[in-house]
Parts: C-alpha cells; structure tokens; sequence
C-alpha cells in the first residue's frame, strides 16, 4: 500500500508496523551495550569528547594564543589548572581547542575513505575478474606498507598542514574499507535472496545498493567506530612528526612534540596534550569494542533472553 | 603442488607487489613541488651546476624511464646517492638498519611472549579478574600514543627513579662487526659495551612492544575464545577428556592460527614505529634517517628507505604463510581452501 495515500496518522501506525523489527533490534543492541561497564565508560569518554570538540573553544578559561612571558612554565594550579607552557600559554585552553582539532580529521578521513572503499570493493566484489584481482593488488600494494610511512610521504608531498595530513592519511586509508565490502559482498553475492534479485532482472547497481550496502552497514560501523581512535592516533603522530598541523596550532601532538625538551623541567607541558589522545583514543576503542559485543550474533542470543523477560515479551 | 614450487610461486609473486611499490613512490616523489636537483647541489649551486644535475640523474627524462634507469641501477646494486649525507644509500641503509632491526626484532619478541599468553589466560577465566586486568592492558597499549609512552617512561624511570639512560643506543667503544650492537659486543666479548647497550635497549623496546602487544592480546583472546565454544572442543569434554589436554593439546593450537596472521603485519607496524620512536630516544636507525629525508626531499634516500621497508614486510608475511602449512594441515598449499 502506498504511504502517501492514507491518512496522516494511519500512515504514522503503518510506519512504527513497518520499523518494530528494527525499533526492536536497536532496543536490544542498546540494552547489550549498557550491560557492559567498559562500553559504558568508552561511550562516556566519546560523548565527552564530541561535546569538548564542539563547544570547547567556549568553555576554554583563556585565549590558547595568548601568550605571557611573565607566566611561563606555571605549575599546574587553581588559575592554570594543567599549567602553562614555555610562552605562558594555559595549556587546558589550548588542550580543550585541540580536540576540535582531532574531531575534524577523523571525520575527514572518514568521509573521504570510506566512500572510496565502498565504491572500489563493491565493484571489485560484485564485478569479479581482472577487475576485482587489479583492485585487490593495488590494495595488497598500499598495504604492504606501514601505513604511517606511506602517509609521511603523501603528506612530505602535499606540504605539511594539518588539511593535507588529514588527506594524507584518507589516501592510505581506503583499502581498509575496500576489502572489508568485498569480503561482504562476496559472501552475499552468493545469497539465495541476491539470486531472486538477479533472477528478476535486477542490474548490479541496484543489487548493490539495495542489497550490499546495508548488510555492509553494521561492519563498516564497528571498523569506522575502532577507526576513529586509530585516525586520531595517527593525526597526532603525523603532527608529531613535523607533517601535520604547524606550531601555533594547538593540535595534540604537536604539543606534545613542541614540549618534548620540557620534560624534565615542565613535564605538564608534554604530559596533558598527550593524555587527552590517549584517554580519547581509549574512549572510541572501548565504545568500537562494545558494538561489535552487542553486534555479535552469539553473544545477543544470551542476553535477547534476558532482555525479553524484562521488557516483558 | 609441493612444498618447494610453492615457496617459489610466492617469491615470483614478490616481483609484482615490489614493483608495485617502487612506482607508487616514484610518482609520490616526482610530484613533491620541490626541485630534487636543487636540494642536491645545495643552496650555493649555479644554474649550470643543477643543470649538470638533473642531466646526470635522468631528471629531465619521463617518469617510465626514470623507473627503468632505476631499476637497471638496483639490480646493479646501487640505490643512488644520499643528498643529505652525500654517500651511497646502501651504504647508508646498511648503516642504519641494524639498530632499528635490533629494536623491533627484540620488541617483537617481547610482545609475543607477554602478549599471546595473557590473550590465552584471559580467554580461559573469561570475565575473571584477570581477563579484565589484561583486556584493559591491550586496550591502553593500542590507544596509547608511543610518542607519548616513550615520554612517560623516560620521565619516571630516568628522570625521577634513575633506573635506566634515556636515550642513546651504545655509549661504549666498540668494534662494529655485523651492526647489531648485542651481537658484536658478545663477539668481541665487551661485556661493558653489552651491558650498557641491554640497559638502552630496554625503554625503546618496552615501549614499542606494549603498543603491539594488545593487538596480539585482543586476536588471541578472540580466537581462543571461539575455539573453546567450537563443538569438537565440546565433545573432546564430553568424553572425558581432562580440562587440562582439551585446552591445551586441542584449543590452544587451532586458536594460535589467527594471532599467527597477523604477526606478519605486526612486525610492519613495529618498523614504523620506529619512525616516531627514534627521535625521542635518539637512537640512530633508519626511521631517523627515513623521516629526515622526508624533510629535506632526499628522493634516492626516501625511496631506498621504502623499498626496505616493503620488502621486510613482505618477507615478513610470507614467512608467516610458509608456518601456516607447518602448523595447519588443513590449509593446503595452492590448492582451493575449503
């Protein structure tokens, strides 16, 4: 039946009819997730982090430029709560400032490279032949390679900012993706309900979509969940380097590089910058564990009998 | 297909990905916006001088025949000179890569030792104790930043316990026979040079591990894990098999296949963690070298570095797929896996 034809509210019962399974199955994965402490905890720090990274600049006590030589090196205290650095800047304020930072180019090599993977892999899982065995090669190739060594180099290219870090970083971060959605697409090619599709006339394009692309959905959601502490780690290694964000930036890991040979006299300058990666970095690995538990087809059916009982099935 | 034609089928299939490398660097660097010729000849050169330059090192040819010239050289064994250190980059490599061998191999070790028993204790007493304990050890190891837990540890344990040298790799004279310090020390039996490059050895190396290590305890853990729910583990109990030979004897071999893929890429990993590692304990390796040239476009010097690295890396894989066939019949050799 068509939705547009029926009245407004029973269009609104046929939809929730139409949603129950996968309302329901969202209730469980939720419920799956909040038994588990540590998922807690990461899902915490994530939201902590999101937050930070969206409103940070305004709850940052100073100006992270602003600097003040009578001030320099301050010990961590009430007015400085993480101290000052070697141009009297508060290190909380340029800390809270760089988390934006992070944000910004984890989601830019998300967006840039999972699009990529999901076109390459489809084609490559969907199409077969010397098609699929060129674009496995080509990932072979880029993963043969460290990838941080790979990204040095692309960023070496491009000049180092932190714009061409985060660029760097998504051109070595496709193949990830391509062989996760050919792994998938593979596999369902073979499904009887993508046989039916086929049978019926449906071109490759529309199996893709229709077909590949969702049942790519919940993988690609753990990988892209793990992924985004691994691409802010690799962000802050990169600007560490030297490739990525340029000093004034308050860019974690250039904070922590440019307090490196402070150590021993102002451990506060390189310590704080580096335990916010850390702790996020930590967050997004407990959350990205968390969902794949409760993603996890063996582990649901334990606790989907539990979970009936409460909500009273 | 035996043994023997396999392990040749895979050293051709080398070739390939080598090549594939060598052009994927070879276009990098040949649209690096900076003048090679220039960075060559120094700030002080004259236009003739460059001119003679980039004559000499096929620079005005195309980029397919700058890869044959190339190519024709390294089977010749030479890689080009170094523009920053003005010597042959063999030589160089050569220099360099014993100390970050050195490093990565003994990190290496560490981590496997330390990293799939802990994986394996934690599967058996799943949520004990002692499987949350070594859960959150794997999960700081791969969220801490090794540039920051190179810091922390050269903070307490040289800074404020005293310990252990911070940084440095052997501050004692020694005869410099294969280029691993460990090595030649025993050699010419200079326990001083020995004992001073171990205690040097140790920050860099715990360092690298722990970051590796939780990987290989999070793979071991999961495998273990699904191996023990698999239902030959589960009629080997119901027979009467005692616990202990179920686990050991029938679990823990199959589930040491997957830890065992992926300590091939491990090892990579490890080899670009020296890149942010060698800085900070000033020890004189090829990540050093790799990231310096990087800076100062030293083209010859970046993609020697590379092909290093990518060969180690596919050596390293495949000397892990010539150990699957040891350890797992069931994965046969050439042929369709099952």
């Amino acid at each position: 039946m068509r939705l547009e034809a029926l009245p407004l509210y029973s269009r609104y019962r046929l939809l929730k009819r139409r949603m129950r399974p996968s309302i329901k199955e969202l209730g469980l994965t939720l419920y799956v997730l909040r038994k588990s402490l540590l998922a807690v905890i990461g899902s915490f720090i994530a939201a902590a982090f999101i937050f930070i990274a969206l409103f940070g600049s305004y709850i940052a006590p100073y100006d992270p430029y602003e600097t003040d030589i009578a001030n320099r090196f301050l010990t961590p205290s009430l007015s400085h709560p993480l101290g000052t650095d070697k141009l009297g800047r508060d290190i909380l304020s340029r800390v809270l400032h760089g988390a934006g930072y992070s944000a910004k180019a984890g989601l830019a090599v998300l967006v840039i490279a999972i699009p990529i993977g999901i076109i390459l892999g489809g084609i490559a899982g969907l199409f077969g032949g010397w098609i699929d065995e060129l674009i496995m090669r080509l990932t072979d190739i880029f993963l043969a390679f460290p990838y941080l060594i790979l990204a040095m180099s692309f960023s070496a290219v491009l000049g180092p900012t932190l714009e061409n870090a985060m660029l760097a970083l998504s051109l070595v971060w496709w193949p990830l993706y391509t062989r996760l959605v050919r792994g998938q697409a593979l596999s369902i090619r073979e499904s009887a309900y993508v046989e039916a599709a086929r049978s019926r006339g449906a071109s490759r394009l529309s199996i893709m979509f229709r077909h590949i692309l969702p049942n790519c959905l919940s993988p690609i959601l753990v990988t892209l969940t793990l992924d985004m502490g691994a691409i802010i780690l690799a962000t802050a290694a990169l600007s560490f380097l030297g490739f990525g964000a340029q000093p004034p930036l308050p860019e974690w890991g250039r904070m922590v590089s440019g307090g490196r040979i402070y150590l021993f006299q102002a451990w506060w300058v390189p310590m704080f910058p580096g335990l916010a990666i850390a702790l996020t970095v930590l967050g997004f690995n407990l959350l990205g564990d968390g969902i794949r538990d409760a993603l996890d087809p063996k582990l649901r059916r334990i606790t989907e009998v539990k979970w009936r009982k409460r909500i009273g099935f | 297909m035996s043994l023997r034609n396999y392990i040749l089928r895979r050293l051709l299939l080398l070739i390939p990905i080598l090549l594939g490398v060598l052009i994927l660097v070879f276009i990098i660097s040949h649209i690096m916006p900076v003048d090679p010729a220039r960075a060559w000849a120094g700030p002080k050169a004259r236009s003739e001088q460059i001119e003679a330059l980039r004559e000499r090192y096929h620079l005005n040819d195309p980029i397919y025949m700058q890869i044959y010239y190339y190519l024709r050289d390294l089977l010749h064994g030479d890689l080009g000179v170094s523009a920053t250190t003005h010597r042959p980059v063999l030589k160089d490599l050569r220099h360099f890569f014993p100390a970050t061998f050195e490093l990565a191999i003994c990190a290496f070790i560490l981590a496997v030792i330390i990293g799939v028993p802990l994986g394996v204790i934690s599967a058996l007493k799943r949520n004990k104790i002692i499987d949350h304990f070594s859960r959150i050890v794997a999960l700081t190891g791969v969220s801490t930043p090794l540039f920051w837990s190179a810091l922390l540890l050269q903070f307490f344990i040289y800074y404020k316990l005293g310990w252990l040298p911070a940084a440095g790799r052997c501050e004692v004279e020694l005869h410099r026979i294969t280029g691993f310090v460990l090595l030649d020390s025993l050699i010419t039996q200079n326990m001083a040079a020995f004992v001073d490059a171990f205690r040097r050895l140790i920050l860099p190396t715990f360092t690298l591990a722990f970051y590796s290590m939780g990987y290989l305890v999070r793979i071991t853990r999961g495998s273990m894990l699904e191996v023990l729910e698999s239902e030959y583990i589960v009629t080997a109990k119901s027979k009467g098999l005692p616990g202990r030979i179920v686990t050991y004897r029938h679990a823990l071999k199959n589930a040491l296949i997957p830890p065992l893929t992926v300590l091939g890429i491990n090892f990579g990993w490890l080899l670009s963690g020296t890149v942010l590692l060698e800085t900070i304990f000033a020890w004189p390796g090829m990540g050093r070298y790799a990231a310096g040239s990087i800076v100062q476009v030293d083209l010859p010097a970046i993609v020697g570095y590379t092909l290093i690295v990518a060969l180690v890396m596919i050596l390293s894989n495949f000397t892990v797929d010539i150990l699957y066939s040891f350890i797992d019949p069931r994965i046969r050799i050439g042929g369709k896996a099952r």
